[in-house]
């Protein structure tokens, strides 16, 4: 095989491709398309799909309940962006140090990441509990009378952001502890030198050097904050679902609980093109901000 | 050798292509039968009735698939989209129109014996447009528990039959006196609830040629009050005193008096360290009780319909699969003989087990329209507004109706 050239190379490239190749195309794009183009049918699953033209888009321009749920998953974006990329910053500035024992810590911080959602929700809704719950336990002992978190639909969706920033936090932190590291020490001992204090070389050395890892944490973030499903799906009561229902959660509900497979491909598709269109901003944004001149 | 493992590959396909793919007898037909109500705990009671079957029937074979019932109407949606539907398969009552309304379900009515024993409301619940589309393999329903030592606490006489719900109310209150963590009445406010309590108050959620839904009229409203009331008089936990803990649970901690639940848990509460018992629910207008039914449904596509009607007919209807019912505690079947039911009436706890029966006396159905899942949220979602002091009786009803109109529509 080594040494072939033209077709013969090209029939051996494809042989070799051909697992993943095919598996790629049937189980991931070839769906991919098809909800493209179920967008404009309707499908029930039981009878032959439906072409009905641009219908679907049009009832989701008039669906409430659609809106109200991308509103929702906007006010989560706007908590848990600024929160996850702060507390995963500090984090990473801790893990940093050159301090004994730092590798069990850095460990400690994912043990949440690969934790399941179920079990996560589990632990965070008896936090939350408004009866028997840590979190109003310990507010009541410094006299704060604390919310009903995952009852009240004015709430939950805070107790939900909360929860996620302290899941997701070890997972930036992974990849900005990365971006610290790949900072060369020399550029600290001259600032050193020069007389410049701990928060002057955080400022103006750290921060600006790390934009490219800060950059793709807020990229990765924000697609996955979009797509946010399994902790509003699990951890409100039923009682307050009506202040935490998120994009995805209609999409799950449409496809597999009321069979609009094209309504819900239709959802998918206009999320799909939101998240599209704000990374491709945010790329074209990046050189105002980002410093890739180590 | 590019070329010779490519003819090697093409020669493996072409092989496997023509091997003989089933080995059985030409004569045997095999059916295909898909549940959610067998697995895990009843899958032996199960082989027992197709083993009777089979002995009756030699040369048909029925071979089961399970799934549970969280994965099972996705699954069944699946099997029909890749065109390999079940010859035979469970619907639960409030799934069936749906399948009978997209034509994919066998009429049954010809090869139905006249002298199956089914009640015949159940028979009636699985028909649709004038055709037997499945038939009734199991029902149950909901009854009022209630803790008989708190009950004693309050110096109150037991539920009776002829209770409605102002008697219940003022027993509740008494109880609710008991102390802090105690209360009197637990009937959740959720659609199926609601649906019942509205149908106890002569109230339906549609008219009756399903044209348009009814379901803001003044009997609705009063009914959905009345519910309310449970809470706004303090004899039922709001969600946040109940903080999580399920109606069931606050029943087995001994802090509810009465506990509007279904009949599958008496097996849960078999254990109690308290006395407890069972009663028909308190009526509004009149009395009314809900009746849950599964049936059994044969795929309009099935290669063996007759095999197929046969199976399902046997497994709904014979005594040997109603007796394997009965004494293993799985569902009980919806036939109208009460000698199959005699084993069951001993047990006790509960004494009064006759209430499940006495409840078939006023059944109330769940109303079902294509679109069911879509009401079924969009009313819990208006309910739960109304627990949650966001809007009013009437005003959530009204927008109900909006809604249901809506999905009536489509």
């Amino acid at each position: 095989m080594v040494g072939e050239v033209g077709l013969r190379k090209w029939g051996w490239v494809a042989f070799f491709l051909a697992p993943s190749l095919v598996g790629l195309l049937v189980f991931v794009l070839g769906p991919i398309l098809s909800s493209l183009g179920l967008t404009l049918f309707e499908w029930n699953l039981l009878k032959d799909p439906q072409f009905i033209g641009l219908d679907n888009f049009k009832e989701l321009y008039h669906d409430k309940d659609f809106w109200i749920a991308f509103r929702h998953t906007l006010t989560f974006i706007a908590y848990y962006i600024p929160a996850v990329l702060l507390t995963a910053l500090i984090t990473a500035l801790l893990l940093n140090q050159r301090l004994r024992g730092v590798s069990f810590f850095r460990t400690a911080f994912f043990v949440p990441v690969v934790a399941s959602w179920v079990v996560v929700a589990v632990i965070w809704k008896w936090i939350f509990n408004p009866r028997f719950g840590l979190l109003n336990f310990l507010l009541a002992k410094i006299g704060i009378e604390g919310p009903a978190w995952l009852f009240d639909p004015d709430t939950a969706l805070y107790a939900i952001i909360i929860t996620s920033v302290w899941k997701d936090t070890g997972f930036v932190a992974v990849m900005l502890l990365a971006g610290l590291q790949n900072i060369p020490e020399t550029y600290y001992e001259a600032a050193k030198i020069d007389g410049a204090h701990s928060w002057q070389r955080l400022r103006y050395i750290t921060l600006p050097l790390l934009t490219p890892s800060i950059f793709f944490a807020l990229i990765i973030s924000l697609i996955n904050s979009f797509q946010v499903f399994e902790q509003a799906w699990l951890m409100p009561e039923r009682f307050a679902r009506s202040g935490t229902s998120v994009v995805v959660e209609q999409i799950v509900r449409n496809a597999f609980s009321y069979s609009r497979m094209g309504y819900a491909a239709t959802m998918s598709w206009v999320l799909f093109a939101v998240i599209f269109a704000i990374t491709f901003i945010q790329i074209r944004l990046q050189k105002r901000w980002v410093n890739y001149d180590i | 050798m590019f070329r010779r493992l490519f003819t090697l590959c093409l020669l493996v396909v072409v092989v496997m292509g023509v091997m003989p793919r089933h080995s059985q007898a030409q004569d045997s037909v095999s059916i295909t039968y898909f549940t959610f109500s067998a697995a895990p705990d009843h899958l032996e009671d199960l082989d027992t009735i197709i083993a009777a079957f089979e002995a009756e029937n030699p040369t048909i074979n029925v071979e089961v698939e399970t799934a549970p019932f969280a994965d099972y109407f996705t699954l069944l949606q699946g099997d029909f989209v890749a065109d390999d539907a079940p010859d035979v398969f469970e619907l639960n009552y409030e799934n069936f129109v749906t399948y009978a309304a997209n034509d994919v379900l066998l009429d049954l009515s010809a090869s139905l014996s006249a002298d199956a024993p089914y009640y015949s409301a159940a028979l009636g619940a699985f028909q649709y447009e004038g055709a037997q589309l499945a038939l009734p393999e199991s029902f149950s329903t909901v009854l009022l528990f209630y803790n008989a030592d708190l009950f004693d606490q309050a110096g109150l006489e037991y539920p009776t039959a002829e209770w409605t719900w102002v008697e219940a109310m003022e027993a509740g209150k008494a109880i609710r006196a008991l102390g802090d963590d105690t209360w009197g009445i637990y009937s959740p406010v959720q659609f199926w609830e609601f649906y019942k309590k509205a149908g106890q108050n002569d109230c339906s959620f549609f008219n009756e040629d399903m044209s348009e839904s009814t379901i803001n009229s003044p009997e609705c409203v009063e009914a959905l009050e009345t519910m309310m009331s449970l809470i706004d008089e303090d004899v039922m936990p709001d969600p946040v005193e109940q903080a999580g803990v399920s109606p069931e649970e606050l029943f087995q901690n001994g802090q509810v008096g009465m506990l509007v639940t279904g009949i599958w848990m008496f097996g849960a509460f078999a254990e109690l360290p308290f006395n407890w018992d069972v009663q028909l629910e308190p009526g509004l207008a009149h009395k009314g009780h809900h009746f849950f039914a599964n049936g059994v449904a044969v795929a309009k596509s099935t290669e063996h319909p007759a095999e197929a009607a046969a199976w399902a007919q046997y497994l709904t209807s014979s005594e040997v699969a109603a007796n394997v019912r009965v004494t293993s505690g799985w569902e009980l079947p919806a036939l109208d003989k009460p000698e199959y039911f005699a084993t069951y009436l001993e047990q006790t706890p509960p004494t009064n087990r006759a209430a499940v029966f006495q409840s078939l006396e006023s059944p109330i159905v769940p109303p079902v329209i294509v679109r069911q899942n879509e009401m079924q949220d969009s009313v819990n979602a208006l309910l739960e507004a109304v627990v949650n002091g966001e809007l009013d009786a009437q005003t959530a009803l009204d927008l109900a109706k909006e809604e249901l109109d809506g999905f009536l529509e489509e």
